[in-house]
Order: C-alpha cells, then structure tokens, then sequence
C-alpha cells in the first residue's frame, strides 16, 4: 500500500519548505527576484523570499520559504544500512564483557597511497567525532590506528600476526578507482591466506555505502558522518553472532 | 568583572610549571631535529624542490649521514658556501642535483665556514625585522577593531578559492583569517612548494600560499581601513620551518602548541619539545601571536573534568614560551566552550573558566575557540550555542575569538556561514559590549566555586606531572588520557643529540639579542 508524505509547515500536504543560500552576485531588488525564480526553477511553488541581503561584497544571501509539489511513497522506500545496532559506549562495553568476554582487537588504517586519515582518525583516535568518542577510548575495545598509507599486505600481515578480530579500511581519496582498487585487494589477499573469516571486515570513507561493502565481500561499509559508536555496535554485535555456536544461530 | 581567586595557588602553579618544564628545557639545549636543520637552511635562503618533487632543504639533509647533522646542517652548509662561492639558493640547488656533496667541502675551518653564513644570517634576520616593522606600520596605520578579534578559518582546499572566502570573510567583519591546512600535512616531514589547489579538508601551507593570501588581506585591509591578520600552523613535524616561512612572509599569527602534536596527532615527544623551542624562538622575533592548543583536551573528553587540564597546559604553554624568548603579548594561550549545552549552569561554568584564565594571565591575548562538539548538524541549535560563546567572549574580554559555525559538524563553512557567524558575533559583542564590566559575580557564587575548585585541581594536576617529570607524565596519561612514550610516536627518527661544536647561527643569533634586549 503506498503511502506519500509531504513537508508539513501547519496544514498537512502544504509541503512547506525552508531554504537559505548564497548567490554571487550584488544584492539589489533584481537579486531577490533572480533567488525567487531559482526556486521556482527548483520545482517549489508560493516562493517567498523573506529575506535578501548582501554579506560581502559581491554575494547575497536569501531565506526562502517555498512549496514543493513533490511527494515521496515510504513504502517504496529501502536503505542498506549498517548504522542498526544504536548503543552507547557504555552499553556497548557491557555487551563485550557479556557476550564476548575479552576485548576486542581492531586495527584501521588508510590503505594505499591515501593519506587522509581523517575518517580513520574520527572512528579509532580517542577524541572522536561528534562528541562520540573513538574506540581508543573503549574498556573492551584495543584499537591499533595503524595510520596513513598502510599496504593492504602490510595491513593483512599485522592481522595475522597480532591476530585481530576487526579491520577498517579506510579510503578518502577516490580518483580513478583507486578506493575500490584497494579495498578489492585487501578483501582478496584475506581470502589467499585464509583468514577472511576470522575478521569483521569493514571499510569506510566519504563515498563508501553499505552497499558497495556488501558489492566487494566486506560485512559493512561506513559513509560520511559515521559515528565511532556505530561502527564499534557493529563490530561487537558481528563478532558475538559469529562466536556463538553454531547451533544456536 | 573580577573573581576572588587565590593568587598564591596562581604563583604555585607557576612555580611547578617552572620546574616542570626546566629539565625538558635542559634536554632541548642537547638536541636539534632535521627540522630545525631544514628551517636553518630556509632562513638562510635554501628553497624550491628538485625533479622528484622533493624540498631542496629535505634533499640537503637526506644527502648526508647523520653523522653531518649533529654539528648542525649551517657548518656544512658554511663551508660549501665558502669553498664554492655561490649564495645558499643556487648552491643547494646544486647540491640536490647532484653537482657537489655536503661532505666534500672538509676544507674550510670552522671560524670562516661561520663567516661565508654571516651575510645570509644577517639577511634574514633583517628581513624578519623588515616584515615585523611592516606589522607595527600597518597596525598603526590601519588600526583593528576593539577585541575580541573575530577569527574565522577558509578551508577549500585551493588557495585561490580561499582567498576569495577570505576576503568575503574580511568585508563581513573578520579581523584574523586563518588557512585551515590539509589533513594530514602536520604528519608530512616536509613542507610542499608552491601554489596548491587541491587539499582534502584544507589547503596546504606552502611558503607562496603565504604570500598570495598576505597580499589580498593586504589589499583587503587597506581598503577596509584595517589590517587584516593571517594564521596558520606551525604544529606537526614542520613546527619550525612553517616559522621560517611565516616569519618571512608576515603571518600574524601560528598555531603553536608545546605538547599538542604528542597528545592528539602521537609526533614524538622529543621531537616536538624541541621544535616548539626552535620554532617559538622565530615567532618571538617575528612577532607573531602563537595560539596553544587547549580547546582539543576539551574536545577529546568531559570539558568539567578536564578544564583543571587545560588550566595546567596553559601554565605549561607559557613557561615554555617563555622560554623561547616568547613575550606574554605574544602567548594566545587556548580554551574553549565546550561544555556540554543540556548541563544545568552550563553558561555559569564557561564564565568561570575563561574569567579564571582571564585574571590568571593578564596579559596573554587568550584564544577561544567555539563550541564543536556538541555541534550536531542541527544549525538552529548551533546558532544559539554560539550565541552564548560569543556573549561569554565579550563578557570575560578574550583577545582572539574563533567564530563558530552553525554547519559545524557538516562541512567546511560555507560563505554564507561565515557571513552568518560574524554577524552573531558581532551583534552579540556589540550589544553586550560593556557587559562584563557592570556585574559582579556573587561572592561565594556558583561562578567563584567553580573557578576556585579549577585551580585547585590544576595546583594537583601539576603537583603530579612536576614529580614524575614532564615526559613520565605523558606517558603515564596524565594529559588527555593519552600515553606516549618518549621514544615512541613520529619524527623520532629526525631526533638527534648536538655535537659539542653544533652550530645553528640563528639560534646564536636569537639567543644573544634576546639577552642584550
């Protein structure tokens, strides 16, 4: 059964949206108009332009309050996603210590030539990202931020020598392919030395989904605006699954 | 307004900065670092890259064992100037390609190999001296607006793009602009050359970024009737080679943190204390403003529990600076509104800390830095939480304000974002302009505790690191909850002991006018 839903402002379906943007040009009466017309173009309707100002020289800046004819069918509506397991840092070292019973041993790295350690640095390093601290930080969590420009051989060789449960791989850098070139790599080289199985293999970056990850072999991808909370629910949740008997799954 | 604090608890912790910093400071006397090395070889004129793009100051030092640098690079260098007779920017372009090694000029002794470095010495410190007298000029010329200073960071990645946020930013009322560099950069073990257009998160400082951004802040300034101050970052593995080039090409201020890079990016410990040194040195004849970095304790972990950690890192900063010759104008000691927006008192608790290092360093041009971790993506709640930064800025008289951004926690600002956020702030400042010098906060009141009980804490906190030693203390976690070992972390390798005869002539030369001054 489909079901469409519109913006609400205080009528339902009067599909009332706010904009704000910034355009270059001079601010003057003909800027505002030029900011309605943009917005018709964008498909709205009832384009009000509440405010028009400039903010330099050269720019101007416009709220506009506006309608949009669209609507969306939720029942259509399907997103992969490995964000499921919402717990905090705190639920998710007792549910470790419960279920696990040991830490849990992750090593991430930007790997290949990348050296945009950001995303890495945002899940692992102890400061964290949002005001959601990395899983450095984490009781039942040792995290080996292994840094910029790790091989994916290197990578799998520290895994197998210090026997982790968890790899992230991280790719900012996407020209030409080089993400997926990586991250394939990583995924074959874990399957030649047999150990695939025996590690939650993950990868992130700005333009990774969930579902390329599932596309390349790996169990989850993080994209833009991943929280180490939820990559670390994942992990623990992944790992407690697998480590049940089989019986029970 | 004033807090009643406890101003022989303030000199105890002065003291116990002092003595927590004196064997590190001992230590930094015995070693140099390839990178002060490389800043010597820049000052003295050494610069560009060779085929592989490789520095030509990285090219020099990598040429040559190890062996050559614990005399210090200038002895070397000297006696190839000497014995060849080219000025230092060709002969290390000959070097690097190949025509000459360091280690075949034996020849000279040390007095002349001192003497063929002079004139290039002398050059250099003249034009530090030219480029700051060029500050006070303008300064006086084009006079700021009163404090706080609004601050606001362009981050494009391509420096012509930043330039025209900068200048948007400028027009809009920005008074500091600083280039926020590529992620990453402060991990490379050598400066990039040139113009650059692409970074990821920020552009890189390069020595010509420098100067096409001083000069449309030049232009920008002098058609504001202001001058325009630029930042940047002399953290990371290059700390005194981006003071070389910023004392060169009149940066106002850099980002300097003495323990910042060992904590929260894991630089060895030795490496940085003794490039912090090299590079403050440079920064206090340059006149430049450093900044520390405090706001990134409070980032990492509870801002309640850890303002007593921030307090002891700005007592630490300080003695540091000064020790590098660094006067209290020139120390922009760090904080940062970051206490968690659903506590109750929350804004009573901010007050008490920045009015507590307000009173406790007089005369530091203190730096703060906006809310960003309880910045979630929602930009009307964002906007509000700036709201009260700004008003706590104005009320406790901070020098340096980094505006903050309601897309914080989205993107980089956007120039719509930063019109916004300048004009918060200055409708703020504005509005509540004298505000803090009509209240007086109750004696014995939430505000006076909280401060108290800070520097208490703080008084402990640095009891504890001055009997474990400053090195001990990092790697037991006392900072941050971090543990870095002192041979541990990055740059290690480019740590190196002084030979008995080592030589670094602006060293010689900073140290004997500071002296006479």
């Amino acid at each position: 059964m489909s079901r469409f839903v519109k913006p609400y402002g205080d009528t339902l379906d009067d599909g009332k949206v706010q904009l704000s943007f910034t355009l270059p040009v001079e601010w003057s009466e003909a800027a505002d108009e030029a900011a309605r017309q943009l917005a018709v173009r964008m498909g709205f309707t009832d384009v009000q332009v509440a405010d028009g100002r400039a903010i330099a020289p050269g720019f101007s800046f416009f709220v506009v309050y506006a309608s949009t004819p669209q609507a969306v069918d939720l029942e259509g509506i399907s997103a992969s996603s490995a964000r499921t397991h919402a717990m905090t840092m705190e639920e998710i070292d007792d549910f470790v210590i419960e279920r696990i019973g040991r830490k849990i041993r992750v090593a991430g790295a930007c790997i290949g030539t990348d050296a945009h350690t950001v995303g890495i640095d945002a899940i692992l390093n102890m400061k964290g990202y949002k005001g959601d601290y990395g899983l450095e930080r984490y009781h039942m969590f040792e995290a080996f931020n292994l840094g910029s420009q790790v091989s994916p051989e290197a990578l799998v060789r520290y895994a197998k020598e210090h026997h982790m449960d968890a790899l992230l791989a991280s790719q900012v850098v996407t020209q030409k392919g080089s993400d997926i070139k990586n991250f394939t790599a990583l995924g074959e080289l874990l399957e030649a030395e047999g150990i695939r199985d025996r590690v939650v293999l993950i990868c992130g970056g700005p333009r990774v989904t969930n579902r390329l990850a599932s596309e390349l072999g790996y169990d989850a991808g993080f994209g833009r605006g991943t929280l180490p909370s939820e990559v670390a629910a994942f992990v623990a949740v992944t790992l407690a699954d697998r480590l049940r008997p089989a019986a029970l799954r | 307004m004033e807090l009643r604090i406890d101003r022989s608890g303030v000199e105890r912790c002065r003291a116990l900065a002092a003595k927590i910093v004196a064997p590190v400071e001992a230590f930094i006397a015995r070693h140099s670092t390839v990178s002060v090395e490389r800043a010597v070889l820049r000052l003295l004129g050494v610069d560009g890259v060779t085929g592989d793009q490789v520095p030509i100051p990285n090219a020099l030092l990598d040429a040559v064992p190890a062996a050559v640098w614990n005399h210090g690079v200038a002895l070397a260098f000297g006696r190839a100037l000497a014995e060849t007779g080219l000025d230092p920017a060709p002969l290390g372009e000959a070097i690097a390609a190949g025509r000459f090694s360091l280690e075949q000029f034996s020849e000279t002794p040390p007095a002349a190999a001192r003497g063929a470095l002079r004139p290039y010495v002398e050059a250099a410190l003249k034009r530090i001296g030219g480029r700051r007298e060029v500050r006070e000029r303008k300064l006086a010329e084009l006079p700021q607006l009163p404090p706080p200073l609004l601050y606001v960071i362009v981050a494009s990645g391509n420096i012509y793009e930043d330039r025209t946020a900068a200048v948007a930013a400028a027009q809009a009322g920005a008074q500091v602009i600083a280039v926020i560099r590529s992620t990453g950069q402060s991990l490379l073990d050598f400066v990039p050359f040139g113009p650059t257009t692409e970074g990821f998160g920020g552009t890189y400082a390069t020595q010509e970024n420098f100067r096409i951004m001083r000069a449309a802040l030049d232009e920008v300034g002098e058609r504001l009737g202001r001058y325009v101050m630029l930042t940047n970052y002399a953290s990371g593995l290059c700390m005194p080679e981006i003071a070389a080039m910023a004392a060169l090409e009149r940066l106002d201020m850099l980002l300097n943190d003495s323990m910042y890079g060992i904590l929260f990016r894991d630089i060895n410990m030795k490496r940085t204390f003794v490039d912090q040194h090299f590079s403050r040195m440079l920064n206090a004849r340059s006149g430049i403003v450093i900044n520390t970095g405090e706001d990134n304790y409070l980032t990492t972990a509870d801002a309640i529990e850890q303002a007593p950690a921030v307090l002891a890192s700005q007592f630490i900063n300080e003695e540091f600076a000064h020790r590098a010759g660094l006067p209290d104008d020139q120390i922009g000691l760090g904080d940062a509104y970051e206490i968690n927006p659903d506590l109750e008192d929350s804004f009573l608790y901010q007050v008490a800390q920045a009015q507590l290092a307000r009173e406790i360093f007089p005369g530091a041009p203190l730096k703060y830095m906006p809310p960003t971790k309880h910045m979630t993506g929602d930009v009307f709640k964002g906007h509000l939480i700036d709201a009260m930064f700004n008003l706590t800025s104005v009320m406790t008289r901070q020098q340096i304000h980094l505006c903050g951004m309601l897309t914080e926690a989205i993107h980089t600002p956007f120039l719509g974002d930063r019109a916004l956020s300048l004009e918060n702030a200055r409708y703020i400042m504005n509005a509540a302009r004298h505000f803090g010098d009509e209240i007086v906060p109750r004696p014995g009141g939430i505000i006076e505790r909280r401060a108290a009980s800070v520097l208490q804490s703080c008084e402990t906190l640095l009891e504890r690191v001055a009997a474990m030693g400053l090195m001990h203390a990092i790697e037991a976690a006392t900072f941050a909850d971090v543990s870095r070992t002192p041979d541990g972390g990055r740059g290690f390798e480019g740590v190196f002991e002084r030979a008995p005869d080592y030589f670094n002539p602006f060293e010689e030369a900073l140290c004997l006018t500071a002296t006479v001054s």
